[in-house]
Formats: structure tokens, sequence, C-alpha cells
């Protein structure tokens, strides 16, 4: 069964990076494990070397945004290993400013997964061999992906008859985005959870 | 005298028939060889992740559509199994063999493309002419079912919207029969053809190695000889209870890359029919209240149904925190959703993992060494579609 395959698995890893794994879980049929941000070349290339392991396909970087913790950036690298037919997740969390360092040299495809990464969050990588942006504009600024970049973002484009040439301009919008709070009344909308706690805390001190 | 050579750089799009949609590719050339080719995506970046957070889990559905527009139910399908993951969803059975009828289908939309504008690209009119019948048939069978011939919003959560016509399913299956026909027609034009052959054969040859580094899936893995396709491997929905073969290449160039699609058309049809024959009855979508809508009818009668119509069209369903990694065998590969959950109505993060992205990355080892020429040849074969790379 997949679950016994994933148990078998935890336990190697468990065993052989005793020292560079902070933790390890099974949820939903799938295992992650949380490493230290400076192990994380050394545990993917055990991972891609390992006989026991074998994972030879990185499927994706997937960056995270937690605005309010103090480790604010996640990167989560999937791999597959096609000879034990398994997948594996493994997280790093991190300050803002902390440089990653690139694993382009083990898996030539993370080349465009750390751009692309680096385009949505702002992370850096350490010796990537070109971190350019690659899915926005030319000359664009700011980091999409990051929960405090707004969903019109800053800036529209238009071709202006007057200039015969595209330009940018500040968001005009005749309404503003609106994200409506739906959760339940019965529950509690936002400012009403807020008083809540307020008054708890008052009652407390 | 030592000759001195200077490479020319050349921009191959993003307005050029054989990009297939908005490439830009900068190429340096030394005289008709490529010696390097950068390709610049993102032109159709519509920011579809970051939409998707600001979306109720029913309402991020229909962006999937606008990934891969050739094949969209396929997209649709990660989606859904992700968020049944979280919920630990079980689909009802009818549901599950008619997501997988129309994935089938939408395989088959996405290879007669591929194949006929690859060929198109290397100077063959009539497939392409004749292809395009065949997929505005399908097209019908989508708008039949869906209400609409590309994006179809037809998958939910639980299950799917609505049940299949009788009609449908037995139009469809006829299209099985007639459809092998057309396949061969298409094969007498490009299998054999001399000139189809010399622009392909060992044209952007792939080795078994090269394909694991630089994450290939889908046919562009199997055309090198690796056989894996998720469908059998790691079987989702009721591929396991059906019989089919997976086509494997063994040269890894774009000949073989093109005789797998065709294979797998074959396949695909296979599929569809053995699902059609199977086809329980029973509901189409899951019967929790809390996640499905409920009848037009119970609308009328019940006061529970009523607010949970209510409840699910203003607020949505809350999905369970946690993160689920779930991979469909799109056409184009292993199409793969990361969905972060933080408990409440929309994903925290939903991250599209999109075959093409990292087939188009290869691009510049693809490439180098062939001459001009081969350019839209390789990049025919590697099957990119634009809404799923830039997304």
């Amino acid at each position: 069964m997949l679950i016994d395959e994933l148990n078998k698995l935890e336990k190697i890893l468990n065993s052989e990076l005793t020292s560079k794994i902070t933790s390890s879980k099974i949820e939903n049929e799938e295992l992650k494990i949380e490493v230290e941000s400076d192990e994380l070349t050394n545990v993917i290339k055990f991972l891609k070397s390992d006989d026991r392991c074998k994972f030879r396909q990185l499927i994706d970087i997937a960056g995270l945004d937690k605005p309010s913790d103090v480790k604010r950036f996640s990167l989560i690298y999937l791999l597959l290993s096609h000879e034990f037919n398994l997948r594996v997740k493994i997280l790093i969390n991190f300050e803002t400013d902390k440089k990653i360092s690139s694993i382009t040299k083990l898996f030539s495809s993370a080349n465009w997964m750390e751009r692309e990464v680096f385009d949505m969050y702002g992370i850096r990588f350490k010796d990537h061999p070109d971190l350019r942006r690659i899915l926005t504009d030319y000359n664009f600024k700011g980091h999409p992906l990051r929960k405090d970049f707004p969903l019109t973002g800053f800036n529209e484009v238009r071709y202006s008859e007057k200039d015969k040439k595209v330009i940018y301009e500040p968001v005009k919008l005749e309404q503003n985005y609106r994200d409506f709070d739906f959760s339940s009344p019965w529950e509690g909308t936002q400012y009403i959870k807020e008083i809540n706690k307020e008054n708890k805390n008052d009652k407390k001190n | 005298m030592t000759k001195k050579t200077k490479t020319l750089n050349l921009n191959f799009g993003p307005q050029h028939p054989a990009a297939h949609g908005v490439l830009r590719l900068i190429l340096e050339l030394d005289g008709e060889v490529v010696e390097k080719a950068d390709p610049h995506i993102g032109l159709l970046h519509r920011g579809t992740e970051k939409l998707i957070e600001h979306k109720t889990y029913t309402q991020a559905l229909p962006y999937f559509d606008r990934l891969d527009y050739v094949a969209p139910m396929n997209q649709e399908h990660a989606f859904a199994l992700a968020t049944e993951k979280l919920l630990n969803l079980e689909v009802p059975i009818r549901a599950k063999y008619i997501r997988v009828i129309f994935c089938e289908i939408g395989r088959i939309l996405s290879h007669i493309l591929n194949i006929t504008t690859q060929a198109l690209d290397v100077g063959a009119l009539t497939p392409s002419l004749w292809g395009f019948e065949e997929r505005e048939t399908l097209m019908t069978f989508y708008e039949r079912a869906s209400g609409s011939r590309l994006h179809a919003n037809y998958f939910r959560t639980g299950g799917v919207h609505q049940d299949l016509p009788t009609k449908l399913i037995e139009d469809i299956h006829k299209f099985c029969l007639s459809f092998p026909k057309i396949i061969d027609d298409l094969e007498d034009l490009l299998t054999d053809n001399r000139i189809f052959k010399q622009r392909n054969v060992e044209i952007g040859i792939v080795s078994k190695q090269e394909a694991l580094d630089h994450s290939f899936s889908g046919v562009m893995l199997r055309g090198s000889g690796v056989p894996w396709d998720l469908r059998k491997s790691q079987p989702y929905e009721c591929y396991k209870d059906l019989d089919f073969k997976i086509p494997v290449g063994r040269n890894g160039d774009c000949y073989d890359r093109y005789l797998c699609r065709v294979e797998e058309m074959r396949e695909s049809l296979k599929i569809i029919v053995q699902c059609i024959e199977k086809l329980p009855k029973g509901p189409i979508k899951s019967v929790d209240g809390k996640i499905s809508p409920p009848k037009r009818d119970d609308l009328k009668q019940s006061m529970e149904a009523l607010i949970h119509h209510f409840k699910l069209f203003t607020e949505g369903f809350r999905v369970p925190a946690g993160d689920v990694y779930t991979a469909v065998e799109a056409p184009k590969g292993e199409f793969g959703v990361y969905l972060i959950s933080d408990g409440s109505n929309k994903p925290y993060r939903c991250k599209i993992r999109a075959p093409g992205f990292s087939h188009l990355q290869a691009m510049n080892y693809l490439i180098k060494g062939h001459m001009l020429a081969d350019v839209p040849a390789v990049l025919g074969s590697l099957d990119i579609v634009f809404g799923e790379v830039d997304r």
C-alpha cells in the first residue's frame, strides 16, 4: 500500500538525514519533510542519488507567503520517483531577505521554476545562472503573488492615440475591487469577532 | 587570415503562426544553424494563481478551462481531485465514469490539434482541415453536456454539474466507432509521408536521462522510451478498472512523439467505449448537501435545501486546512495542482504545475545545433499551449 511505502521512506529519511530534517509527517497520503533552508541542497542531493529513494524528477517548486510569520516565505519542492512510484514534498521556511541556494546544478528544470518563484515572490537564489523575471512584463515592479500585492495591481496598460504608443498608467477603476466577507453570521463577522476579542482582553486586564 | 564569424540574432514571434500562440523566441543563428534559443514567455500571463486566491472553490474552477484551452476538462479534473482529497470526499461511481469519458475526449481534442498543426508547420495543410472537423464534433459533445464548446466548467467538487442526456451517450459511442477511420486517413497522409518524415525523424532527440532531468512528462517522456503514465502508475478515478495500453516511443524524436499521440488517440477511444458500456446508474455528484447544491425541485419544497443553496452560492463550502498535490495525466503531460487551504472558503495558495512550462524550458537544449527550419517542427512536437505555460 501507498501508506506503508511512505512510512518506510519516512523512516529511511529520518535515520539518514537526522540532523537535517526538522520534522516530517504523512498527511493526506503524502509525505512532507521540513528541512533547514541551508541544508536544502544536501537533502535533495541525497533524495536524488540514494538507491532507496531515486527521486529523479523535480515536479515543481511552489512559493508561499505568510505575512504574519517571522519566517515569512516558504518554498515547497515536489519530487517524484519513477522507480518507486512515490512523491515527496520538501518544505523550507525562511525570512524575507534570505538567499536560498539554487538547485539548477542538480535539476536543469529548476532554472525556470526558480525564476518563476523569484518573479512572483522576490525570493533570491544563490548561484542561479540567469535570475530574470519570467512571467511578468519587462520592467515590471513588485512581486504579484505576495499577499500584500493588490489583486488589481498598480499599473494598467493601454494604447495611447496621442503618443502613438503603448503607455503605462496607474490603475483607475470605476469601482474598486470588493472583497466580501462571507463568514457565517452565526459565527460572527470579522468586526464582531474583533470587538468580542477586545472585550475579553479588557475583562482579563 | 582568420575568418571572422558573426552570429545573427533573430526574433521569432510573438506574432508568428508557427509559434503556437504568443511565444517570443530569441534565436542566435550562425548562418542557418541555431546556436542558442532563449524563449521569452509570459505574454499571456493572467495571474490565474492570484485570482484563485480571491475566489471560492466553486468560482476558482472555471479558471482551469482557460489554462490549456484545447483540453479544458482535464485541467478542471486536477483541481476537483485536489479539493476532494482535502475534503476527503467520495465521488459517486457514475460521476467518475462521466469524468473519464470527458477527459479522454479532451485528450483526443488536444492530440488532433497537435498532430494536425504540427503537420501544418512542416507543410501539410490537409490534415488540419480533416482534423478540425472532428474536433468540432467533439466540442459539440462538450456543449451538449456542459452548455459551452470550450470553457465547459462542467466538473464540480464531488462530481459533475449535470447528468448526460441518453442521446448524447449514444452519439459519443457512434463517434468512437467512426473515428478510427479518420485516424487511419490522417495516418495515410502523414505516417509514411516522405516530406513529413524528413522533417521529423531524428529531429529534437531527447534521451531518457535528459527527459527525466528536464522534468518532462506525458508524451515527451514516453516518446523517449520511459513507460510512465499517471493513469497506470498512480491511477485516479476508475482508470484501474479500464483496459488500455500505454504507447512508448523508442528514439525520442519528433516523429516518435507523433506516433505516440496517434496511438494514444486510439487507446482513448477504447477507454471511452469501455466507460460507456460500463456506465453505472446513480447520482452524478456527491449527495452531501454541504458540498453539492440541491436539486431545483427541492429548492421549492425544502427549507433546508434553500439554506444550503444560499450558503453554497454566497459563502461556498469550507475546506479543512492542509495541503495536497494531485496530478492528472493531461494530454500534454503531468498537470498538477498543489493546493494549500487555511480552513476558509477560499484557497490560500494554488500552485499550478503545467507540463508545457518544463517542456518549453528545454527548447534551448532541444534546438541547439539544428537548422532554423527545424524550430517550428520541434516546437510543434512539444505541444505547447500558452494558456497553461503562462497561466
